[in-house]
């Protein structure tokens, strides 16, 4: 196992930032987060045919660069740090992912294609609503010709109302479960793009009402087959995290180097200062555990599923903990909307939430636990 | 290149011609520090064979495949090899690395004050130079091993009349001398390891200075960066191979002898081992809170180990290292103390128990009295925060009150 990236890794880091830093900053997460659709077509085919990042880690032979998820795990690092707004996470890794562990080849030869080039913009629907319109919160999917209809509300669907590939988890009278495929023009769909306090990423509630849809694979038990699939995405978003909790920290030293008071640069107060060691510290954690986590999942270990909840709730709490930190550091102008500070703020409390929050994580650890890590 | 199969080979073959349990100690390990095997790492021309450190983990290996025995490689002598190593003279070299190795010598590291620890560049102990011979005089406090060691690294001021950090000399002290005086200090937690040492016109040799004189502060942070990084060889080092015979009796005596002002450093670096077969037995596991923080030190254990791996990754790659190598001491701090809440809320109301009544035979109530130490010892907590900011984060400094010829500066 190795925690080092090669020259290879470094100079894709460096040809993935350069981009970044050139074609996506701030200005355009605050042109964005506003309109429900929350990406915009011109980055992301930019995104796609100049780095191929949506292909990361479908195999060459259906149109993808065929990495494992060390390299995904730095697109993702620098994508968090430059708080792109674009349906990757959705897209590149879950959707992808879906279709790689579910489908039949057939389906990878239809989908994946599209998925790589950018074309298809898929969203896995894995999530049952759980209210009073829906008690008991199923999704179910009954035989009818020429395929299956589903009924059911899923929720926390990552793009699900922008994506125009949508995979839907459901399960058949015989307690089966599958996954689906969605027309995103199908009729009885309805998706709604849901308020959240992060802006940046937008989560849909789709509500489906005797929608015609195809099986993705052939049903049967996806439970394990799904949670790795979770897992996955789960180390492909703590790398997002940890990127955006660097970015956070060094922000806030940049800040600390800049202003006076008391006639002295802030950061040479120890109470900023140590803080701004004791997030290092915390990142740096995060970061092993990340690289750790994708580590497994390139060498099919059997504690990826354990990596993985160490991943996530270690970059969740560092994430916070930076960002949070570093308003308290920029004082009174940190907490304005003008400043750009709050924008990874809000990623980083969304994220902390999302796929399982560090509590729920912790205890999924402890009952995983083992040396073998 | 050599591979991992050419060292493997080279190395069994050299054990399979010269191993021999029947051997003295000392024998064995002399014939092993000229054979170079004894630390392969090492320079070839002082006792090792220039291998990169990704190769050095098959010497081991096959060491273990053995039963042979290996260099001494616990206590503060290591530090003292590094320092050596990296600026010693020639002649320094020669006269103690073996013996080192052989583990006829101990050594013990001179530096802290009852003025100076943080501000160690602050020392006031003075060596004079009478033309031939520096003669020392002054105390250093918090002496680990002093009681028993044959040298120390002694950190001393040689000129007052420049700035505090350029007027230190490093020089190598024979602590078996008059005026050289030792008073063990108990600890908090009942043991006896560091001293009080005295120095009333003790005396150093004119080439027993390491590096220059005035150059003692760059001498002095390669100990440290060593110690830091947990190159003192106080880890693994209570494994017992068990193996029976005189050679294996003699290495078992002179490890306990080197080892025995460490018997509480394990505890106090927290026992996180102890964690899970304790909140096991005790049917804890059930509950939430206590799973949580369980989960919160493994953890923060495991994060730190790996991260301490990738520094150590980079560094046998020949790569920079990155800030993770700055930062397993104040790490190795966040796990002593998260250790001890867990072993508290582990052990409910046992907790308050010690010694014979006290819980895992008193090893949960060593810890809580130990980790203390881990904040304090090697570098406070607060003083490697200072650095982190300062030297990885580019920080400013604070503003100081000790510059100038160090004569004026205000005593602590
Ligand atoms: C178990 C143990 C073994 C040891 N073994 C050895 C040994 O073998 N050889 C040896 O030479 N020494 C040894 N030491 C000494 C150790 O290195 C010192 O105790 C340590 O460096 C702190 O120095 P001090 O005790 O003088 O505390 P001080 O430096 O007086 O510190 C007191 C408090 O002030 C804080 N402080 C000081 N300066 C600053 C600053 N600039 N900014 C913020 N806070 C500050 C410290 O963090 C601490 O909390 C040992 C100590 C222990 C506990």
């Amino acid at each position: 196992m190795s925690f080092v990236l090669t020259d290879e890794q470094q100079q894709f880091r460096d040809v993935v930032r350069r981009f970044l830093d050139d074609q996506f900053s701030t200005r355009d997460v605050r042109r964005l987060m506003e309109p429900r659709a929350g990406f915009d077509e011109a980055f992301w085919g930019k995104l796609n045919r100049d780095l191929g990042l949506a292909g990361i880690i479908i195999p060459e032979d259906y149109g993808g660069q065929g990495f494992g998820y060390a390299e995904l795990g730095i697109v993702m690092e620098e994508m968090g740090r430059s708080l792109v707004c674009a349906p990757y996470l959705s897209s590149a890794v879950l959707a992808a992912d879906a279709v790689l562990t579910l489908g039949s080849e057939a389906d990878r030869e239809t989908l994946l294609p599209g998925l790589a080039d950018g074309s298809l913009r898929g969203c896995l629907a894995s999530q049952d609503y759980s209210g009073p319109e829906c008690p008991g919160g199923v999704t179910t999917a009954t035989a009818a010709q020429g395929g299956v209809r589903l009924n059911g509300i899923k929720d926390f669907v990552i793009d699900g109302h922008t994506a125009n590939l949508l995979l839907v988890v459901a399960r058949s009278a015989d307690g089966e479960s599958g996954c689906y495929r969605v027309s995103d023009t199908a009729s009885g769909l309805d998706r709604r793009c849901l308020t959240t306090l992060d802006p940046t990423r937008k989560l849909a509630r789709l509500t489906l009402t005797d929608v015609p849809a195809v099986s993705l694979g052939t049903p049967g038990s996806l439970e394990s087959p799904l949670q790795a699939i979770l897992d996955r995405a789960t180390v492909a978003l703590a790398h997002e995290m940890v990127g955006g909790a660097e970015k956070m920290l060094y922000s806030a030293v940049d800040y600390a180097c800049t202003r006076r008071q008391f006639g002295r640069l802030i950061g040479s107060f120890q109470a900023i200062k140590h803080k701004c060691a004791d997030l290092l510290l915390e990142i740096e954690l995060a970061k092993s555990a990340a690289y750790r986590a994708a580590v497994a999942i390139d060498q099919h270990e059997t504690v990826a599923s354990l990596t993985a909840s160490i991943a996530k709730c270690t970059a969740s709490e560092a994430y916070l903990h930076a960002a949070a930190e570093c308003i308290q550091i920029h004082g009174g102008i940190g907490f304005t909307w003008d400043h750009d500070t709050h924008l990874w703020f809000k990623r980083a409390k969304a994220s902390e939430v999302m796929f399982g929050d560090p509590s729920s994580h912790r205890a999924r650890a402890l009952a995983l636990w083992s040396d073998a890590i | 290149m050599t591979t991992q199969d050419e060292v493997r080979r080279e190395v069994r073959e050299w054990l399979q011609a010269n191993w021999n349990p029947d051997l003295s100690l000392v024998a064995w390990r002399t014939l092993l520090a000229e054979s170079g095997w004894g630390v392969p790492g090492w320079p070839r021309q002082w006792y090792g064979r220039d291998l990169p450190a990704a190769l050095t983990p098959v010497v081991d290996e096959e060491f273990a495949a053995a039963n042979a025995v290996g260099v001494a490689k616990t206590g503060i002598r290591m530090l003292a090899a590094a320092t050596l190593l990296e600026h010693g003279s020639d002649d320094q070299k020669k006269a103690f690395l073996k013996r080192i190795l052989t583990g006829e010598d101990t050594w013990c590291q001179l530096f802290s004050e009852p003025g100076s620890g943080s501000d160690l560049a602050g020392a006031t102990t003075r060596a004079d130079f009478d033309g031939e011979r520096w003669i020392i005089n002054g105390q250093k406090v918090w002496t680990t091993s002093a009681h028993h060691a044959d040298y120390g690294l002694l950190l001393a001021r040689t000129d007052w009349d420049v700035p505090k950090h350029q007027g230190l000399t490093y020089v190598v002290l024979d602590m078996k001398q008059q005026g050289v005086e030792v008073h063990q200090l108990k600890q908090m937690n009942g043991h006896a390891s560091f001293n009080q040492v005295f120095f009333t016109d003790a005396v150093v040799p004119a080439d027993r200075i390491v590096g220059q004189p005035g150059g003692g502060w760059q001498v002095a942070m390669t100990t440290l960066a060593h110690e830091r990084r947990g190159a003192d060889g106080l880890r693994g080092a209570n494994r017992d191979s068990g193996l029976k015979g005189s050679i294996y009796d003699e290495e078992r005596a002179e490890i306990a002898t080197v080892m025995a002002p460490y018997k509480w450093y394990p505890q106090r670096a927290g026992r996180v081992d102890l964690v899970l077969p304790t909140a096991k037995a005790l049917g804890r596991l059930n509950d939430p809170v206590a799973v949580q923080e369980i989960a919160r030190l493994l953890i923060l254990a495991k994060t730190a180990e790996w991260t301490a791996r990738r520094a150590r990754a980079a560094q046998a790659e020949g790569r920079p290292q990155g800030p993770e190598g700055s930062l397993g001491k104040l790490a190795a701090s966040e796990v002593a103390r998260l250790a001890a809440r867990v072993h508290t809320l582990i052990q409910g109301d046992q907790a308050l128990l010690a010694g014979d009544d006290g819980a895992v035979d008193g090893m949960i109530a060593e810890v809580l009295l130990s980790v203390p130490a881990t904040s304090i010892a090697g570098g406070t907590d607060e003083i490697q925060r200072n650095i982190i900011s300062e030297r990885v984060l580019s920080m400013p400094r604070e503003p100081r009150a000790d510059g100038g010829p160090f004569r004026e500066v205000p005593r602590n």
